[in-house]
């Protein structure tokens, strides 16, 4: 199910917080609503942590990671890093990497298997990202924009890109990807994807400005209406069943 | 640029995305909804002016253009659609792309204009929209107008002309040169007065304009004087109403002049003694006696301004007894001159007594024995000029002729109707103070100014003649005409008469 909400008085939720398969990051806002949301959402499945990143609320914009590793600018502080490896699930590595590109959310757009570059990063950038996050690097524009981690949002089922993306750069982007991907808008027509929202496998969350319209692609090419967290360990069971009887 | 390089470029297919708002299918653009969604969440013309009151003057169909200037238009003109859109606030929101006239009954006092506008909407889209402006007429009579029906006859500025001589003959011609150049034509009221003639106007711009066209054509004094009508001191607004006295040079043409010491000294030993031969604005002097030629600009005149010794009504007739020319024909200043020798005798005196003068004159080569000729008669004139005197060891001569006479010739010709005309000014005339003998005394003289016409080229050559309808050419008139001289018909011009009575005759014919 996706679900929308307001970051204090702002609809680009995806800004504010950082979703993934094994955690979750939220702003430290002046309300608890925001956090609450996640966490009456997400609590019983995966961590939901309040934290800032070097010193900032902008955190899902300066971030990167997957269930694997989470990725940190430069700019993060030791406390700040200390604090994220308390929190996290222990086989999530944390690491804090040396890269002018220090908004890695705006730079690096990932799923669990594969991720999209700004194509200006470091080579061993690059090679932390493979390391770390356990996927395959491919360093892409969408729509004639660098900022990938801004303008399409993924997860392992389903991608949202920049309306303006043409049908051969769609193409491209899902045989790279292999997940369906549609050209949609967030928050009644913006075209910033990734800040209008943040998803993950079974859940995704909207800023508040987002049309029944938008919200219903979202669900579909995301595949959310099944999606619930113990939907894949069901699927599971019954084959591992299946097998044992 | 990447097609010159000769790069590989993908086809970019345009694709469609969900409109926001109702989930239609659709090109993506800037605010990434349909034009009816984005028509319906946001309309360009909001705060816009949709009822606008115009001001608009009924007597002179005018617009008021705020704060005080009046623009004439027509209904359905550009003047007017240009007013109108002109009239709207707040139209630097937008850009206007188009602008019509919707009709409507003139009488409904509505203006309506259709108008197309562009904005940039949500991050980009540009939006377009028409809407209609209705412009409500509101009548109020402009000031011009509304002094014109509380009193037509106020005016602003009065230029008072005047030359202090005993004729009109300079007003004639003045009236006809008015008339040529159009000079009164925002005159609300003309006045004849005692030796001149005053001139009304609405607006001080208009008589000041007047009193420079003066200036061109006359050598003339002038000054300026107003006086306060009304003032308001709050909005620093003062009424006045100017007065301009303007004076022409008494000198006439035809007048016998002495000139003053200084003056005759300043133009090279002139004169003394000279005779007017042209005004304009400027005065052409000839000495009768060396056939020189001076001119005196109105500037140079009103410095000395000096008086004629003799004017054109003292004139006195000669009959041409013999004449021997000294010197051959010559052009002087456009003007043809002969000297000769002359003896005339008084036509008064001739046949009484046997005084006969032998003189000088520069119209030898117009004057044949047996002629008659105007000139003034200096033996026996009793002048009392200041500048006579100053003049030490001046001879006079007897007699100095001005002009070949056809009085004789003339004598024939009375009372029959000329074949041209002229036009008059609408001049007021005071009935209390005008006399019977005043108005022959005029009526001579604007017949003595007709035949000063039929004379002298020169002075026709700057004003309008028309051609006389009532006139019958007379087969006795072709053979007793002789040499007198005539305005030939090719100088005449039709006179423009637009009347009902004979637009009914040429559709009959």
């Amino acid at each position: 199910m996706a679900t929308r909400l307001q970051f204090e008085n702002s609809c680009e939720v995806g800004v504010f917080s950082k979703l993934t398969n094994a955690y979750c990051l939220v702003a430290i806002g002046g309300s608890e609503n925001f956090y609450s949301t996640f966490e009456t959402d997400l609590a019983d499945v995966i961590p939901v942590v309040k934290t800032s990143i070097a010193g900032t609320r902008i955190i899902g914009r300066l971030c990167a990671g997957n269930k694997n590793g989470l990725l940190l600018p430069h700019n993060t502080t030791d406390q700040e890093l200390q604090h994220l490896r308390n929190s996290l699930p222990d086989q999530v590595v944390v690491q804090r990497i040396e890269e002018r590109l220090s908004a890695l959310g705006n730079g690096i757009a990932c799923n669990d298997h594969v991720a999209l570059t700004h194509t200006d990063l470091d080579k061993e950038t690059e090679e932390i990202i493979a390391d770390v996050l356990g996927v395959e690097v491919f360093r892409q524009t969408i729509a004639g924009n660098i900022l990938v981690g801004s303008y399409c949002a993924f997860s392992n089922r389903g991608g949202l890109v920049h309306p303006h993306t043409s049908i051969e750069d769609l193409d491209e982007l899902s045989t790279l990807l292999q997940v369906p991907l549609v050209a949609g808008t967030v928050n009644r027509g913006s075209e910033v994807i990734a800040a209008g929202m943040t998803v993950n496998d079974w859940t995704a969350f909207c800023g508040s400005d987002t049309t029944a319209t938008e919200l219903s692609v979202i669900e579909s090419v995301f595949k959310l209406r099944e999606a619930q967290p113990s939907a894949i360990v069901d699927e599971m069971r019954k084959s591992l069943i299946d097998s044992y009887v | 640029m990447a097609e010159e390089a000769g790069m590989f470029t993908v086809q970019q297919t345009v694709g469609s995305v969900l409109c926001c708002k109702c989930g239609i299918p659709m090109a993506p653009n800037a605010a990434n909804m349909c034009v009816k969604c984005l028509r319906s969440e946001v309309d360009i013309t909001e705060g816009l002016q949709k009822h606008v009151i115009i001001i608009h003057c009924p007597e002179c169909d005018t617009y008021l253009q705020p704060p005080r200037t009046w623009i004439k238009a027509q209904l359905e003109s550009k003047e007017l659609l240009t007013f109108c859109v002109k009239r709207l606030k707040n139209m630097n929101r937008v850009r206007l792309v188009h602008a019509e006239f919707v009709w409507t009954e003139p009488h409904s006092k509505r203006i309506k204009v259709r108008l197309r506008v562009q904005k940039e909407v949500l991050n980009g889209a540009i939006l377009e929209q028409t809407y209609v402006v209705e412009y409500v007429q509101q009548e109020q009579m402009c000031e011009p107008c509304s002094r014109v029906q509380a009193n037509p006859d106020q005016w602003v500025a009065a230029v008072q002309l005047r030359q202090h001589v005993s004729h009109r003959r300079t007003f004639f011609y003045l009236e006809q040169l008015i008339l040529k150049h159009d000079a009164a034509a925002h005159a609300i009221k003309i006045k004849q007065m005692d030796q001149g003639i005053d001139f009304f106007f609405a607006n001080r711009s208009h008589g000041v304009k007047f009193v420079e066209f003066i200036g061109k054509v006359a050598p003339v004094k002038s000054r300026s004087d107003k006086q306060l009508v009304s003032q308001d001191t709050k909005s620093n607004n003062y009424n006045y109403k100017y007065t301009f006295s303007v004076e022409i040079s008494p000198i006439c043409r035809e007048d016998l002049i002495c000139l003053p010491p200084k003056v005759a000294v300043s133009l090279g030993n002139f004169g003394p003694l000279v005779i007017c031969s042209k005004v304009t604005n400027s005065i052409a002097l000839l000495d009768p006696f060396t056939l020189r030629q001076c001119f005196l600009d109105a500037d140079q005149y009103w410095r000395t301004s000096f008086k004629s010794l003799l004017s054109s009504r003292q004139l006195v007739e000669y009959i041409v007894l013999d004449v021997e020319l000294v010197s051959s024909e010559v052009n002087i200043g456009g003007s043809r001159y002969g000297l000769a020798d002359a003896q005339v005798a008084r036509v008064s005196d001739f046949g009484k007594n046997d005084l006969i003068f032998s003189i000088r004159t520069h119209l030898g080569h117009l004057l044949s024995p047996g002629d008659y000729a105007l000139g003034y008669h200096l033996y026996s004139a009793n002048t009392n000029d200041m500048e006579l005197d100053k003049h030490k060891g001046l001879v006079l001569p007897e007699v100095i002729l001005i002009k070949k006479s056809y009085e004789e010739k003339r004598q024939r010709k009375r009372n029959k109707p000329r074949s041209w005309k002229l036009k008059s000014l609408n001049i007021e005339v005071d009935e209390t103070r005008n006399r019977a003998d005043d108005e022959e005394k005029v009526n001579n003289e604007y017949e003595e100014f007709l035949r000063d016409l039929e004379e002298n080229p020169d002075i026709r050559f700057n004003i309008s003649l028309y051609r006389n309808k009532d006139y019958q050419p007379s087969e006795v008139a072709s053979v007793t005409d002789g040499d007198v001289p005539s305005i030939p018909l090719e100088e005449l011009l039709a006179d423009l008469d637009l009347s009902d009575e004979e637009m009914v005759d040429t559709e009959r014919a």
